[in-house]
């Protein structure tokens, strides 16, 4: 059962349109918010004007910034002092930092008499001249605070030494767009405030729901066991969703002051422009390397356009790629410096694979830097630099996300040449290699990352078999549409001996289950697995306990098949769970001398996270026309330690490497001088369709199991997205020799100029001979 | 500004709703509120993503895109259509449900929908005419390759 490719069970309610999102939630007596939001990239709010609004039929309350005392947003996640007063307000009161701000919010009889109140408010707006790059000079933010919210240094090792004994240095500067997860259900939520119970339910929770529980309590000075997060289906997560922003803040306070439930629905422009945008880095990465392209010491500075504020994330971005960017090589010595930078665009925040897809970049166009100036083949180098496999585990003196970096496991060589074997990398290569003599431009391109998984520190789970057999598990985990449901009955069927057809998985309702971490990181098939994997272990010792007294047998010599127990051998002897479960009632398991009930809790704890990896390889070719780079067929090759359900991993890893490509070659929040946003519709954001992805490939290895879980599961999440932009960029300068991708994502315009640079070497060349 | 209400009858999945609803209002939302069909979902309002795609004398449409007035005597289709109750699911939500051509499920009753207009056209789609069919759709957690699986399968399996 571990490991079979199953079919979901979440899927028939959203086959058949059953399935309940947020925005499907109708109480009875139901109001909408709307949020206005600045037109403005920066200024000072002089006036605003709702009398006409509030006049308007259909409408309970308009509320603006100076209604209002509510704390701003805490973060959630690696938290920096100096960071605390970058934080955004729920709603701007005197000063707009960037397009789609909120400033005030109508709550109406429904959506449509909203948004028409929403035009009747006049603000008047004194512009100010915005920031909009996160390279240049300081700015002020406020007075005595400029626009560097932080700047941290991270080192380990001889660096100074390490570039003055080696003295071949190489340098690349490369720049990663802005763009974010952008999933295709927007932000929304419904809160109820019922003043006879005192009691507010939050619907449409998602990733975060017991920590987004208990600081909505805080910030409206409630007891948290009054606060009741509800997840339904969600639409997509990719980190950016289920953070507390600032609409829930609003939202739950609203529905408390009118004591009515109050619906929020975002719309698509106001997603693009208000919920947290992400990556948007620019690096200056070197090298100090030997002849054999061995790297002895790596710098790396690198600036991060954080938008407008510091939202719940704090620095967990900046310090992940910080602390990542070494990936799978060993670099003795390793100085790095971040600039977390305020300019006047949307707030960011986590994408999936945050700070590994944009270090990653960083550190593979280096390598291939290092084989190009040293000519050498980049395999070569990355085989010269790779952490072996007999040097694991292999501790980096680095933290993320408050743990030691520690690699558990791994054999990258070993992946690598897998790949080479099953794709025949040779061959593609020599079929490149004569449609290049032919003059086509095509190419290969190869990257190679680290991941990480299964954060911790803990998940909690109740398994509970009914009479009828029927299984009950409870978590505290979160589902954004990834399968967990699936994954989570696969593991407790597989201990019980189950169909996972007769397992029910509930997850992200704070009232049912007490803790839990939430579902991002990639961690909950590691943490809540392992946490089924042990209650539902449980639960059978307890089936066989049960069992052995009404038998009158030893538990040593029963066994656990179709989910029933039997003496070994002697199908005449079965009693199925149902059975066991009725024999559990309290009166009758008193007399056995047990606790009431088949089921069991248990929690599985962890201090470190564990350590996945990939290889990505691009095959891509240039329509010297129109510039655009054509992803002709893609292969990733993916070290999962252990896949519960291959076809999740897979569908996980092909997602990912959709929304890499989006990052390579598609998407981009662009804003012009005056900070208004120009990707506001997706004709303008441009999101991947079939037509854009290639045939992806997938290999998953299960050769390094993780020893930090007995199952030696590690997570699935990010692996497809994180080395796609490097693959891409790899590929596009074997399409076009002698040229170098620098910056994300790699425009037509970038590709034309890289082909005009190759035309004039080779005229150049041409003069010469 | 909200102006008078028209009565309408919506002719859904063969059964007939009488709504009022102001000349404005989109299919989409008539569908959801009035209709109360919530398997239709908005994902961009703007005619882009395809999400509430839906069938009207059996052609795909944005119901985003379509005002409920509109849709006044056509015979709407949505995704609450394709498998009633315990039934089977219909070949295009099996092939779907096989081929794991989902995962939040967000995006899938529109997919659905385009694909069933694929399925019960006369033509065999090449490879490239499909791909550029599905293309005016967007999923964003699948990367597409099990959704196009999924919908040469069931225009094989409709075929037999």
């Amino acid at each position: 059962m571990i490991g079979d490719s199953i079919a979901r069970l979440e899927d028939r309610p959203l086959l058949t349109g059953r399935a309940i999102f947020v925005a499907d939630i109708s109480l009875p007596g139901q109001l909408s918010m709307r949020v206005l939001r600045s037109p403005i990239a920066s200024g000072e709010i002089t006036s605003i004007d709702t009398t006409a609004a509030r006049a308007m039929d259909g409408v309970v309350a308009v509320w603006t910034g100076r209604d209002l005392d509510l704390p701003p947003i805490a973060f959630r996640q690696v938290s920096f002092e100096q960071m605390l007063p970058y934080r955004q307000p729920v709603l701007a009161k005197d000063r707009v930092r960037y397009v789609g701000e909120p400033i005030a919010i109508i709550v109406a009889e429904n959506a449509y008499i909203a948004e028409d109140a929403e035009e009747l408010i006049s603000v008047d707006i004194d512009p100010l001249e915005p920031t909009m790059d996160a390279t240049g000079q300081l700015g002020e933010f406020a007075p005595g605070l400029d626009t560097e919210a932080l700047q941290f240094e991270f080192e380990y090792g001889a660096l100074d030494e390490a570039f003055v004994q080696h003295t071949r240095h190489v340098e690349v500067k490369v720049r990663i767009g802005r763009h974010s997860g952008v999933p295709m259900e927007c932000r929304g939520g419904v809160a109820d405030f019922n003043p006879g119970t005192g009691v507010l339910t939050v619907y449409g929770a998602a990733k975060v729901p017991h920590y987004n529980r208990d600081a909505i309590a805080s910030m409206l000075g409630m007891s948290p066991s009054r606060v009741i997060f509800k997840e339904q289906h969600v639409g997509g997560g990719f980190g950016i969703r289920g953070e507390l922003y600032p609409e829930d803040v609003l939202l739950a306070w609203a529905s408390r002051e009118l004591g009515r439930p109050i619906s929020w629905i975002e719309d698509r422009r106001e997603h693009l422009v208000a919920a947290n945008h992400s990556r948007d880095q620019f690096h200056i990465l070197k090298a100090a390397v030997d002849d054999s392209g061995y790297i002895h010491g790596l710098a790396d500075e690198f600036w991060l356009d954080q938008g407008a504020y510091v939202r719940t994330h704090a620095a967990t971005v900046p310090t992940l790629t910080a602390t990542m960017l070494p990936g799978p090589y060993v670099i003795p010595a390793y100085r790095v410096r971040g600039h977390v930078r305020l300019t006047n665009k949307t707030p960011a925040g986590t994408y999936r694979a945050p700070g590994r897809y944009e270090g990653t970049f960083a550190r593979e166009r280096l390598i291939d830097a290092i084989a190009q100036e040293l000519d050498l083949d980049p395999m070569d180098v990355r085989e010269r630099n790779f952490i072996r496999s007999e040097q694991m585990p292999f501790s980096r003196p680095l933290e993320a996300l408050g743990t030691a970096i520690e690699y558990d496991s791994g054999d990258y060589s070993l992946l690598v040449k897998r790949a080479e074997d099953q794709w025949k990398l040779s061959e593609v290569e020599r079929e490149v290699a004569e449609r290049r003599s032919r003059g086509e431009l095509v190419g290969i391109g190869r990257a190679f990352f680290v991941e990480k998984s299964g954060l911790g520190p803990f998940e909690g789970v109740r398994v509970t078999v009914d009479e009828s057999g029927r299984i009950d598990v409870l978590t505290g985990g979160a589902s954004v549409g990834q399968g967990f449901s699936t994954v989570m009955a696969q593991i407790c069927g597989d201990v019980l001996s189950v169909d996972p057809s007769l397992i029910d998985v509930r997850h992200g309702q704070t009232d049912a289950f007490p803790y839990g971490m939430g579902a991002f990181a990639s961690r909950l098939t590691v943490m809540a697995g392992t946490a089924v994997h042990q209650a539902a272990t449980l639960v059978k010792e307890k089936a066989f306990t049960t069992v052995a007294s009404m038998l009158e047998a030893s538990v040593n010599d029963l066994e656990l098949v179709n989910g029933a127990v039997q003496v070994k051998g002697s199908p005449d002897t079965a009693i199925d769970l149902g059975r066991v479960a009725t024999a559990l009632r309290p009166v009758t398991a008193r007399k056995l001398g047990l606790e009431p009930g088949l089921g069991a809790e248990d929690w599985f704890f962890s201090d470190h996270m564990n350590y996945p990896y990939g290889y990505h390889i691009a095959l891509v070719s240039i329509d010297p026309e129109l510039g655009s780079p054509k992803v002709e067929r893609y292969w990733i090759a993916y070290d999962i330690g252990k896949a519960v359900n291959p076809m999740l991993v897979e569908g996980q890893i092909v997602g990912g490497a959709a929304q890499g490509l989006g990052g390579a070659l598609l998407e981009s929040f662009e804003y012009d001088e005056h900070g208004q946003p120009l990707c506001t519709t997706f004709m303008d954001y441009m999101l991947p369709t079939v037509a854009e992805m290639p045939p992806v490939e997938v290999l998953i290895t299960e050769d390094a199991p993780s020893p930090l879980n007995p199952l030696g599961l590690k997570g699935a999440g990010e692996g497809g997205t994180t080395a796609f932009g490097a693959a891409i960029a790899s590929a596009v300068d074997a399409a076009i020799p002698g040229t170098r991708v620098s910056s994300l994502p790699i425009s037509p315009e970038q590709v034309r100029g890289m082909l005009a640079l190759m035309e004039k070497r080779n005229a150049d060349i041409g003069g010469h001979g | 500004m909200s102006s008078p209400r028209e009565s309408i009858t919506l002719n859904v999945n063969g059964s007939n709703y009488d709504i009022d609803v102001e000349p404005r209002r989109s299919l989409a939302d008539a569908l959801r509120e009035d209709c109360h069909l919530t398997g239709t979902r908005l994902g961009c309002e703007h005619g882009v993503c395809g999400a509430c795609t839906v069938l009207m004398n059996d052609e795909p449409v944005r119901a985003c895109l379509v005002l409920a007035v509109q849709a006044q005597g056509q015979a709407v289709r949505t995704v609450e259509g394709l498998s009633v109750g315990s039934e089977p699911l219909h070949p295009v939500q099996q092939a779907f449900w096989e081929h794991h051509a989902l995962q939040c499920g967000f995006c899938t009753a529109g997919f659905l929908m385009l694909a069933t207009s694929i399925v019960e056209s006369d033509n065999v789609p090449t490879d490239q005419e499909l791909t550029d069919v599905l293309a005016s759709n967007l999923c964003r957690c699948t990367g597409y390759q099990n959704i196009k699986k999924a919908v040469c399968s069931a225009i094989e399996a409709t075929r037999k």
